[in-house]
């Protein structure tokens, strides 16, 4: 007997915040930066420093809270997390506990349990065997990273698949970095995610034993990772044996997963009010100042796009939600002459597949020379092949599109005496194909095309060349066909 | 009376090694110390709301304006032992 | 000599102020005296005289407590696991002092991380009163109330948690302030418990502690977030009578427990404030008995988290016993840390520990909620409330070191004014004989008023001080 097992899944996501400093003290952050040059007695728990509040971070963490829905807390405090680690240099991490900035809340239809802010641990890099302490091997702690201000954004288990959980993730990346409080890059660090995955019989409402899987550091291993652990997980329950509470990591190489974490360390973490800092008090000052600051979130991107600009859902959906490709397409539309639909497929399909993660900051090609390029193509001075070629020089070199084409020779041919030329010879080469078009059949005119544009290389619009056969055979242009 | 487990237990939390000696004495000064504290339990304090904060203040905020961090020398000068510009420690994993 | 030596810190100032004396040849005077000192009171004495440095405070030396961070100079509250650390900054108050003309003059011994009623727990020995060096000059501040009573120092920086500066001040015959908890940035002072932790003065007198309060409080520090700006300046005292004064006084903390010879001098006391004009009425402190209880939570509470970034990482020592990351923590804290140190962070964790928090943690803070209510309720009738600062006289080394419980009763008069966050000072008010007989040793008398209103409790307190005429000097066979 065999029950429908149904997956149970919830992130907990932590965000470092794009602050000029960082959480507790004036250190300003960077990245790269050579080891612990950017601490003071504050951020590397010195006796007798003491941490003060970044007003920017409470700001950012408001902003987040307002995007999500959340109920922002008139009051909230502090709370010291204890526990003994390296990287953790006072002995405990300054974050919040029951009560947080933010509770409550919901993102496309997944609820949020609360966000709070906290303190960033700092990096330990292990570098394995060392001659020194009696040979056994050695970790070396930089504290630059440490205390950068971090939100933590806890979902309800709402999740119920490896792709919805990896598309909610998306989702949630692009508002936040719509919102401007983050990188929110995941190669860099600035977004990090953890999975908490339980199986249960569908229709239940119970909860099944959850684990943890820890520190999934890109998109596809997220998806990866949770499809790894629900599968290991069904395996388990259909032995007739039981899920065992604990952290795991996931490793996308092997597609292994294993124990962080032994039962033994049990972490008690004694959290108690943070008494070196007084509470956070949400004022009318505060609220303003983050409802001000709110951009245009994606989903109402998205419909803005749709409704004013006659895009349809799926791409008015894909600029909205990829927050540099919507900010690029709007840059470019600003320039004028290019229609909107036709720029965004050109930017939506076209440039995202000439750019590394669909990012055009990736490339050299500027709004302006994309705009240009498109109103080329719809003023037929561009064929939609010859555009491409452009496209992909203006990509890797920059520049703009009249140069790029004149260079090359990728004008369009327009010129009748060369083009009528060309037609004239490929009808007298297939009379067979020219007849099936005199004819009246509609796919005959392929065999003709075809020829004309290899040997233009692509140059001649595909309009003009269907007109001209057309009329080199006495048929009637006919209207509205597509080229 | 505190039984030897929960002080072992107490001790691995707070990273104190005790021998067995200091783990039988450590029982029995804390206890006697926690019979004192007991006194607290006799109290009717439901409706009391605990002091977290003794200071009346709120939103003791920062500008996020960058302050000059410690030089290095400076931050590793106390440091017990040093390697590759950090803190070097046994490694977690080890 | 004895001229510089017998002029109090405000006179020492004044003096320097008119010409009449140099600022270093005072500097220097101390700074042989602390150098030679036999009681153990300084750590680290400077070793030349520094730069001038214009004031009001004068030019006149300071001795600081150990566990206050002065840049390049060992700063080690008490504890082995510091020894010889040397911060690369300098806490506030000790900043604002010097570059008002108090220069550094040395560092004071102390009970380690500030736990202890008798300077007995510091890892650089203990601390012997200068009344009688069998004998403790109580706890932390010990270091810094001996230096004073003694003339190594003209005063000196103490911190006071639950009564370690009051304590001290009262065993050592000087006096001893404990500010309204938030007027002195705690910026780099190794913290003990952060929501009890205070900066003070230790001084001869009441007007040399509002003088050098004074330059302690302020405008907020910035660097500490519960920090406060101090409503108006402090004054130096002159009030001459105690007329219209209403003085509360708590049976919990005047009758059981307190050795006779203090009571007697407690009450003389209270007769001279009557014969000054004041009124001295009952005051009930319903909660007081439980105070201490609560404080034996909350203190070491915070201190087993403040506590735990010594771990042999970044600095102090570190155990090279343990090859593994644990065994290095756990080696160098059980090294490091002395008994009173470990068994309050054992104290600590286990109040704040999964399963005990609500009964032990959660319990005393709304324990401490009650005690603030109870003096708040007293000051509506009272403009003060008085109490002996300590339970006893001066006692004997290792009398109490045994029975930590025993050490812990020192405290008990002491630490409801710190759970309430309230200002509490302590003058001498006379000599009693400790129970076994022997040299009559100082008594102190506590007056502790609401919140910021330590101008006009060191006003009463001056007016008192003026009245008792308590000779200070230690007697030469000492």
């Amino acid at each position: 007997m065999s029950v429908e097992l149904e997956p149970v899944i919830g992130l907990e996501i932590h965000v470092q915040l794009a602050t000029a400093t960082k959480m507790f003290c004036g250190c300003e952050l960077g990245f790269g930066e050579p080891p612990n040059t950017r601490t003071c007695p504050v951020c590397i728990g010195l006796p007798g420093a003491l941490p003060v509040v970044n007003a920017r971070a409470i700001h950012f963490g408001l902003m987040i809270g307002l995007a999500l829905g959340c109920e922002l807390a008139p009051r909230s405090i502090f709370h010291r997390k204890n526990y003994f680690y390296p990287d953790l240099p006072k002995g405990y991490q300054i974050s919040q506990y029951d009560e947080p900035l933010c509770r409550g809340g919901s993102l496309a239809g997944v609820r949020i349990h609360r966000v709070h802010l906290e303190e960033d641990a700092a990096k330990l890099i292990h570098i394995g065997s060392s001659g020194r302490i009696h040979g056994s091997q050695l970790s070396v702690v930089d504290f630059n990273r440490g205390g950068t201000p971090l939100v933590e954004i806890v979902t309800e288990p709402d999740l119920h698949s490896p792709a919805q959980a990896r598309e909610w993730l998306e989702l949630l990346r692009a508002t936040l970095r719509a919102l401007g409080v983050s990188d929110v890059n995941m190669d860099e660090g600035s977004l990090r995610a953890d999975a908490n995955v339980s199986l249960r019989p569908r229709g239940s409402t119970a909860l099944g034993t959850k684990t943890e899987l820890k520190n999934m550091n890109s998109f596809r291993f997220l998806e990866r990772g949770v499809a790894a652990e629900i599968e290991r997980q069904r395996a388990i329950i259909e032995a007739g044996a039981e899920v065992v509470q604990e952290t795991l990591h996931f490793d996308p190489g092997s597609g292994a997963i294993t124990s962080l974490r032994s039962k033994e360390e049990a972490q008690d973490y004694r959290y108690f009010p943070e008494p070196d800092l007084v509470p956070i008090a949400t004022t009318d000052a505060m609220l303003e100042a983050a409802r001000a600051a709110m951009p245009e979130l994606p989903a109402a991107r998205a419909e803005r796009l749709e409704r004013d600009l006659g895009l349809g859902a799926e791409r008015a959906h894909q600029l909205a939600f990829r927050v540099e490709l919507g900010d690029f397409y709007e840059r470019a539309l600003a320039c004028g002459g290019a229609d909107p639909v036709a720029l965004a497929n050109w930017v939506g399909g076209e440039l995202v597949a000439r750019t590394a993660d669909g990012d055009p900051a990736a490339s050299l090609v500027t709004p302006a020379a994309l705009s240009a390029l498109v109103a080329m193509v719809s003023g037929h001075s561009l064929s939609g092949t010859a555009a491409r070629e452009v496209l992909d020089v203006l990509v890797a070199q920059g520049g703009d599109p009249e140069t790029v084409a004149a260079e090359r020779g990728l004008g369009a041919l327009d010129d009748d005496t060369g083009l009528a030329a060309i037609v004239a010879r490929v009808i007298a080469e297939d009379p067979a194909a020219a007849e099936k078009v005199r004819a009246g059949n509609p796919k005959a005119i392929g065999a003709l095309v075809g020829p004309i544009m290899r040997e233009t290389r692509g140059r001649a619009d595909g309009a003009e060349v269907t007109r001209l056969i057309r009329d080199a055979l006495g048929l009637e242009a006919i209207e509205g066909q597509a080229p | 009376m505190i039984e030897r487990e929960e002080v072992r237990h107490v001790a691995r939390l707070a990273r104190l090694a005790l021998s067995d000696e200091e783990v039988d004495r450590m029982a029995v000064e804390l206890a006697g110390v926690l019979d004192h504290i007991a006194t607290i339990e006799q109290l009717d304090l439901d409706a009391v709301e605990p002091t977290s904060h003794v200071v009346a203040v709120e939103n003791a905020l920062r500008a996020d304006v960058p302050q000059p961090s410690l030089a290095r020398d400076l931050v590793l000068a106390s440091a017990p032992a040093v390697a590759d510009d950090g803190f070097a420690v046994p490694s977690p994993q080890a | 000599m004895s001229e510089i030596l017998s002029l109090s810190a405000a006179g020492a100032a004044k003096a320097v102020a008119s010409g009449e004396l140099d600022a270093r040849e005072l500097f220097e005077t101390y700074r042989a005296r602390a150098a030679a000192d036999q009681l153990n009171a300084f750590v680290w004495v400077a070793e030349a005289v520094p730069p001038a440095v214009e004031g009001p405070l004068g030019g006149v030396p300071l001795a600081v407590k150990d566990l206050f961070c002065t840049e390049g100079v060992p700063s080690q509250s008490g504890s082995r696991i510091l020894e010889g650390y040397r911060p690369p900054y300098t806490a506030t108050v000790v900043e604002r002092l010097a570059a008002q003309g108090a220069p550094l003059l040395g560092k004071t011994n102390q009970d380690e991380f500030a736990m202890g009623s008798s300077t007995e727990n510091s890892a650089f020995g203990p601390v012997h009163n200068p009344w009688d060096r069998g004998r403790v000059p109580g706890g932390s501040s010990g270091g810094s109330a001996a230096a004073v009573a003694a003339r190594l120092a003209p005063w000196a920086l103490g911190t006071d948690t639950g009564g370690s500066i009051r304590q001290p001040a009262a065993l050592c015959g000087i006096v001893g302030l404990k500010p309204t908890y938030g007027a002195v940035s705690r910026y780099g002072m190794i913290a003990f418990a952060s929501s009890l932790d205070q900066a003070g003065p230790l001084t001869r007198d009441v007007t040399d502690a509002a003088l050098l309060y004074s330059k302690m409080v302020g405008a907020r520090d910035p660097r500490d977030s519960t920090s406060l700006d101090f409503p108006g300046a402090i004054e130096l005292p002159v009030r001459a009578d105690l007329a219209g004064v209403r003085i509360g006084v708590p049976a919990e903390l005047s009758g059981e427990g307190i050795e006779p010879g203090v009571l007697e001098a407690f009450e003389a006391t209270l007769e001279l404030a009557r014969t000054l004009g004041a009124s001295v009425e009952p005051c009930a402190l319903p909660h007081a008995p439980h105070a201490l209880a609560a404080y034996y939570v909350l203190a070491p509470a915070e201190a087993s988290s403040n506590l735990a970034r010594f771990d042999g990482v970044r600095y102090g020592y570190r155990s090279s016993d343990a090859d593994d990351l644990i065994g290095m923590y756990t080696r160098t804290r059980h090294d490091g840390f002395g008994a009173e140190v470990k068994r309050r962070i054992m104290l600590g964790t286990y109040a704040l520990s999964s399963g005990y928090y609500d009964a032990y943690y959660g319990r005393a803070q709304r324990v401490r909620t009650k005690i603030a209510e109870d003096f708040s309720a007293g000051f509506e009738r009272f403009d003060f409330i008085a109490t002996p600062t300590a339970p006893g006289v001066a006692f004997e080394l290792g009398a109490k070191t045994s029975d930590p419980l025993a050490m812990y009763l020192n405290d008990f008069c002491t630490v409801p004014m710190s759970l309430a966050g309230i200002p509490a000072i302590s003058i001498p008010c006379g000599l009693a004989e400790p129970p076994g007989g022997g040299r009559a040793l100082p008594v102190g008398f506590q007056l502790a008023g609401p919140a910021f209103s330590e101008n006009v409790l060191l006003g009463a307190a001056f007016a008192l001080e003026q009245a008792l005429a308590f000779d200070g000097s230690v007697p030469d066979d000492a």
